[in-house]
């Protein structure tokens, strides 16, 4: 078992060091695909935030209820079915509270079910067994990774956006590049906190 | 592994994943219900009162008002516009394409994109509130040409249409073959306007066409459809003036309604020059009733033209291309006297309506005495 860390730790670790996009390499197909502007991959990077938080706090729940069972095969599955039908809630009540924000973050919630980060973080809740407290904590802060990451990629496509690109690398290419860069340049924070 | 795990596994899951359906449900009754609110329509003109949260076109088809929409829904046609006055948010990313600045200015909307959350305040064309929707049996399917069938819809008992000719309707195509959802195509009226029991369309085949292959393909006498009606505007305006009609292929319908409208309601002084464009002798059709209307409207003149008639067709009309003709027609044919007051009456494709447009502006009728309908 790992040893107790401490929630703060444990946020700032999931969001810098252990960055679930650049460290893990999860959800990288909407990564790649939402972050032309910056403005859709804000509102990508927030929806995955609170979806994030929301799941792993949920899966964790259902994951004691199945350990209970000794079920705990069956994490897999019926993480995805939460993660589907949170999605689903989700978005009906956005839509009901606030339409400008739905407006904004509709199109992205469906999107979200099928993001690998977020099923990504329920496993990495189930295998270093969180507690409660430490799973919404690991939730929320590859959420914000997650949207930092998402951010700060899309600004830097913007930037190159004029730049004379070879007619190969242009979209998809130049980006894996770049996405290279800015994982090398995040692992400079490994080493910082003691993560797990 | 023993033989519970097995059949408990996807017990579980099954019961979980039964679990969050009832809680979606649940949820969406409560979200989505938006209770009772009012469709104020044309300033106050209709009011209605609806359940919410239905897309406005369905709220209104529910309440007998039918907005025309060729897609029946799915926001791929762009026809089922209509103004909304008060606050509905944003446009859509799914409404933008089939809308103009000018349109997006004045809150235009496709009416199934919006959602009814709210009291409304809409605005549309008055004409609508007399569509209805029938259930027609098909009386009659008859070939006219080689590609186009003339097609009969009997109204249910006791029920009738009243429209001015010119007008059109909308046939709803239910799913068939690798078509997976449900049509709706808009057709000229082509009916006598004294039956008031019958709706006759005439209907071309293009090659791929969803309705048309189906009205050609799978339609049969006695088979119940749904039509919509009546839609438009194009109608004869009562002025008097010589009309110049101009049609081609399947644009007969609605010219063949007005002039029998016009035998019917005595009014067989005006004159009028239908000039019908083909191809060959195959795509002539009505040609003898055509002959049978001159009798009856002494200033009548129907005058086919073929641009590529066939050796063997042994034709001896106008030939060379409607748009010729028709200018021929002004130079040298019409009296100068029926030239004074001219209006131009134009069904067909769009490349046709846009040369004629052209020939008629440059012999003396203005664009705004020109009148088509934009959908064929």
């Amino acid at each position: 078992m790992t040893p107790q860390i401490d929630v703060i730790t444990l946020l700032f670790s999931s969001i810098f060091t252990s960055n679930i996009l650049l460290a893990n390499f999860l959800g990288m197909c909407s990564f790649i695909a939402i972050s032309k502007d910056i403005k859709s991959a804000n509102g990508l990077g927030i929806a995955v935030i609170v979806v994030l938080t929301l799941t792993n706090a949920l899966n964790w729940g259902v994951l004691q209820l199945l350990k209970m069972w000794g079920m705990e095969y069956l994490a897999f599955i019926v993480f995805i079915i939460v993660i589907a039908a949170v999605v689903q809630v989700l978005e009906m009540v956005i839509d009901r509270v606030s339409p400008a924000l739905y407006m904004s973050l509709g199109i992205f919630l469906p999107l979200i079910t099928v993001n690998c980060a977020i099923m990504g973080g329920a496993l990495f809740m189930q295998i270093r067994s969180y507690d409660f407290i430490q799973s919404t904590a690991f939730g929320f802060g590859s959420g914000v990774g997650w949207w930092l990451a998402i951010v700060a990629l899309s600004a830097i496509r913007g930037k190159i956006e004029k730049n004379p690109i070879p007619l190969g690398l242009q979209g998809p290419g130049i980006t894996l590049i770049i996405i290279g860069f800015m994982a090398m340049a995040f692992t400079g924070f490994s080493g910082m906190l003691p993560v797990q | 592994m023993n033989l519970t795990a097995i059949f408990l596994g996807p017990a579980v899951i099954a019961g979980m994943t039964a679990l969050l359906g009832l809680l979606i449900a649940a949820v969406d009754m409560v979200v989505n219900n938006y209770g009772e609110v009012k469709v104020k329509i044309n300033g106050g003109k209709k009011e209605l009162t609806v359940r919410g949260g239905s897309p406005l076109l369905l709220t209104l088809s529910e309440q007998g008002i039918f907005i025309p929409s060729a897609c029946g829904g799915r926001g791929s046609c762009g026809a089922c516009k209509c103004q909304i006055n008060s606050d509905v948010g944003p446009h859509l990313p799914t409404e933008l394409p089939y809308l103009t600045k000018q349109e997006v200015e004045k809150n235009i909307r496709l009416s199934c994109q919006v959602k009814v959350k709210a009291d409304i305040d809409i605005e549309i064309p008055e004409e609508l509130f007399y569509v209805q929707k029938y259930k027609c049996k098909v009386a009659s399917i008859r070939a006219v040409t080689h590609d186009i069938k003339e097609v009969v819809f009997r109204l249910p008992e006791g029920k009738e249409i009243s429209y001015v000719p010119g007008q059109y309707a909308q046939i709803v195509i239910p799913p068939y073959g690798k078509i997976k959802e449900t049509t709706q195509r808009a057709y000229s009226m082509s009916s006598h306007p004294k039956d008031k029991h019958l709706i006759e369309l005439l209907v071309r085949l293009v090659p791929g066409g969803i309705a048309t292959t189906y009205v050609h393909s799978f339609l049969h006498v006695g088979q119940e459809v749904e039509l919509l009606g009546p839609f438009g505007d194009f109608h004869v305006q009562p002025t008097g003036a010589t009309m110049v009609c101009v049609a081609g292929g399947s644009g007969m319908a609605p010219f063949k309604s007005i002039l029998w409208d016009l035998v019917e309601k005595g009014d067989t002084t005006r004159p009028v020059w239908y000039f019908f464009g083909a191809r060959g002798k195959r795509d002539l059709f009505y040609t003898e009733e055509m002959r049978e209307l001159e009798k009856k409207l002494p200033n009548f003149h129907y005058v086919e033209a073929l641009s590529e008639p066939a050796p063997d067709d042994n034709y001896t009309g106008e030939t060379g291309l409607i748009t010729d003709v028709l200018n021929r027609f002004f130079q040298t044919v019409i009296p100068k006297e029926q030239q004074v007051k001219m209006e131009g009456y134009l069904c067909g494709s769009p490349g046709m309506i846009n040369a004629c447009n052209k020939v008629m502006n440059s012999n003396g009728i203005g664009q705004e005495n020109i009148y088509y309908d934009s959908f064929a």
